[in-house]
């Protein structure tokens, strides 16, 4: 622990801070606030009302309206100091606004109306956590249709990949056959092709397959990637032949050989894969949004979109079910993500 | 009965052909080592024994089923890997019982096979290790284990100890033939070093270029090699060579120098080019001029018990010389060494053929050119 501390607080300077650590240090922190000031922005403002967030200029901590429930009036009335003219210093409840004048009673009087200006009071806020933003999502929105739409697509469709790209990185990093350079070169040919352009035959073939707006039409396109194959292959021709050459004479079968040595050694170049398949798949929106169009089927992501309409934007509730979008990535994110190291780096010296 | 024959077996890689027609026959229990130069084609030539090399043509025999279409894992055969290849993510039982499950053995029969072969190879205290918590010499013995459990017909050992240390060279080569004696089954066991072969094996194979070039008892093949490339490769320090021509019964070398040679021990022709190949310990600072060679000292190592001189002829040859015990020579010395005719070796310089009469204990020659 002394040691950690030491490392992260030593300086250039021998004890003073050279200008080099000024400069580290700002650096860093530009680093931060560009990396985690949209993210922070974020889940603040998933904690506001919608009022707060149509509020310019915006303000970073969610603030909502102090009331009061007054007798003889069914909702809660806003809370207003007021800062000049007859009534200045006294704590009242505005009851409507018309044009550029309020019209407000004492706490003491609710049933004796005043009209003040609007430019003679202030209202009173206090900082207050908007959660209906979240509850609202389970109550008015199928959230927990959505999370297991997006949950069974991710899950199933990494697992597919990775059985489906390991097999076929096996054969073309373990097996020689006729062909096999010209598959590879093919993989590898596949990787330049952008999505977009294959997007419409892609579509065409799903139609006919009839897996339009159904959760297989999303997972089953995706079986195979080439980076997947390309990154597994690579990893696989680190592992030495003569253990393969060993497990034959021990017995094994062919797919023992696959299933029993080399997956469980391809396992860092595997979990790497793993991590970019999740999200991948979770923050797919493209091919989804093209392939589903029941709002059953909606993944989260389309869920966000739909949000949004042509007139209006629900702008608190895209908050909030972008802020638990993010969560699961992120926590997948933070378990595997020292595998992505160990995993490019490892890259064979065993 | 041969354990394991071998009828002009072929390998070709394309046009390249690696293996040029091997004959051979290993009977049971016995231990033959297949020894030559690097690229020379014994590790291939083990691979397709193994199985997991194919055969290209000819015929292999395991007992008396021919099996060339056998995979390598019906054959019955365990192999030791120079790089030992076990299995990096199990631990040592598990490396050893992998082979075992996969034959649908009983656990607790796997439980005792393994436990056995562990005592027996010193490594049941590092059962739950790793392959990369242990030692070489460690793994080694775990790769030997993995052959052993197996209880194979024949064990196939691909320079298992090329990546050890030379003390623990020594160490494990004793104890891979004691194995074998404890064993008793057939081995096969390759490497490049000759005295490897010389301390292990009840028959050697020498190998160059895709052919047998000689096999034979280790003895035998020191005392009557067939060829000159056996005479330099077995035997250390290497076998001297000096060319020179016959003229009857004598030999004459470039600088008129002449060596008497007996005829009872030889073929000889007259004025055919031949090579005399002297072993170090049969040549020795003499007076005898029928039989001498004049040589210029050019080092002396005195090692207390032994002592090697480093010559050259005036010629030019190198010759080395191995005397027991002490000499009483110093660099620069201008020497007359004396050569044992009645233990020299005589090739035929263009063949590379021996020329010696009454060969002895060629039990297969295999490289009739």
């Amino acid at each position: 622990m002394a040691k950690a501390i030491d490392f992260l607080t030593r300086t250039r300077g021998h004890g003073k801070l050279h200008w080099t650590d000024w400069f580290t240090y700002a650096y860093l922190l530009f680093g931060i606030l560009l990396m985690f000031g949209p993210v922070v922005w974020l889940v603040m403002s998933s904690f506001k009302t919608d009022a707060e967030l149509d509020r310019f200029p915006p303000r970073f901590l969610p603030y909502a309206a102090q009331t009061v429930e007054l007798e003889g009036y069914s909702k809660p009335l806003p809370l207003y100091k007021v800062v000049s003219g007859e009534l200045a210093g006294e704590t009242v409840a505005q009851v409507r606004r018309i044009g550029l004048t309020s019209q407000v009673v004492r706490l003491d009087a609710p049933d004796q109306i005043v009209k003040i200006g609007l430019k003679d009071r202030e209202p009173i806020e206090r900082i207050s956590i908007a959660t209906e933003n979240y509850t609202n999502l389970f109550s008015k929105f199928d959230f927990l249709r959505f999370f297991w739409n997006s949950t069974f697509i991710t899950v199933v469709a990494t697992v597919i990949m990775l059985i489906v790209n390991s097999m076929a990185a096996f054969a073309l990093a373990k097996y020689k056959f006729s062909g096999r350079a010209a598959v590879m070169a093919m993989v590898i040919g596949v990787l330049m092709i952008p999505q977009t352009v294959v997007l419409v035959p892609l579509f065409i073939v799903t139609k006919e397959l009839g897996m339009l707006d159904s959760l297989w039409g999303v997972i089953v396109p995706g079986a195979a990637t080439p980076t997947g194959i390309f990154l597994l292959r690579q990893y696989m021709l680190t592992i030495p032949d003569e253990i393969l050459d060993a497990a034959r004479m021990d017995k094994a079968s062919e797919w023992k050989i696959y299933w029993r040595i080399v997956l469980p050694l391809s396992a860092p170049a595997i979990a790497v894969l793993a991590i970019l398949a999740i999200m991948w798949r979770w923050n797919d929106f493209l091919w989804p949004l093209i392939a589903l169009s029941r709002s059953d089927n909606f993944t989260l992501q389309l869920a966000l979109n739909s949000f949004q309409g042509e007139m209006t934007t629900q702008w608190s509730s895209l908050l909030a079910m972008t802020v638990l979008t993010l969560l699961p990535v992120a926590l997948v994110f933070a378990f595997l993500q020292k595998y992505i190291a160990t995993g490019i780096a490892s890259t064979g010296g065993k | 009965m041969a354990d394991l024959r071998l009828k002009n077996v072929t390998k070709s890689y394309g046009a390249v052909e690696v293996i040029k027609g091997v004959d051979l026959e290993v009977a049971h229990g016995e231990f033959c080592v297949f020894v030559g130069p690097s690229g020379c084609g014994k590790s291939t030539l083990l691979k397709m024994i193994s199985g997991l090399e194919s055969i290209t043509s000819g015929d292999l025999y395991i007992g008396d089923d021919q099996v060339n279409e056998v995979a390598a894992a019906e054959r019955g055969l365990a192999m030791v890997f120079q790089s030992y290849a076990l299995y990096p993510h199990m631990n040592v039982r598990q490396n050893l019982s992998f082979g075992l499950e996969n034959l649908k053995t009983p656990k607790p029969v796997i439980e005792e096979k393994i436990n056995a072969a562990a005592k027996m190879l010193q490594i049941d205290e590092l059962m739950d290790r790793r392959p990369r918590d242990l030692s070489g010499g460690q793994r080694q013995r775990v790769a030997i284990g993995r052959a052993v459990v197996r209880e194979p017909r024949i064990f196939l050992f691909d320079e298992p100890l090329s990546n050890l240390d030379a003390e623990l060279r020594v160490d494990m080569r004793s104890e891979i033939a004691q194995l074998h004696r404890q064993l008793g089954n057939t081995m096969i066991y390759v490497t490049h070093d000759q005295v490897e072969a010389m301390t292990m094996a009840d028959k050697i194979a020498v190998l160059r270029s895709g052919l047998v070039e000689q096999y034979g008892k280790p003895l035998d093949l020191f005392n009557d090699p067939a060829n000159i490339f056996v005479a330099g490769f077995i035997g250390s320090p290497k076998m001297n060579f000096i060319q020179g021509e016959l003229q009857g019964n004598r030999l004459l070398l470039k600088n008129g120098e002449s060596i008497e040679l007996p005829e009872a021990r030889f073929h000889l022709k007259d004025g055919a080019k031949v090579t005399l190949g002297i072993r170090p310990n049969d040549i020795a600072p003499g007076s005898d001029a029928t039989h001498g060679l004049n040589a210029n000292i050019k080092s002396v190592e005195q090692l207390g018990g032994d002592s090697y001189i480093y010559a050259v002829s005036d010629m030019g040859d190198n010759i080395t010389v191995h005397r027991p015990g002490q000499v009483n020579v110093s660099v620069g010395d201008k020497l007359l060494l004396e050569v044992d005719v009645d233990t020299t070796h005589l090739f035929d310089t263009e063949t590379g053929l021996t020329l010696r009469k009454n060969r002895t204990g060629n039990t297969s020659e295999a490289s009739a050119q």
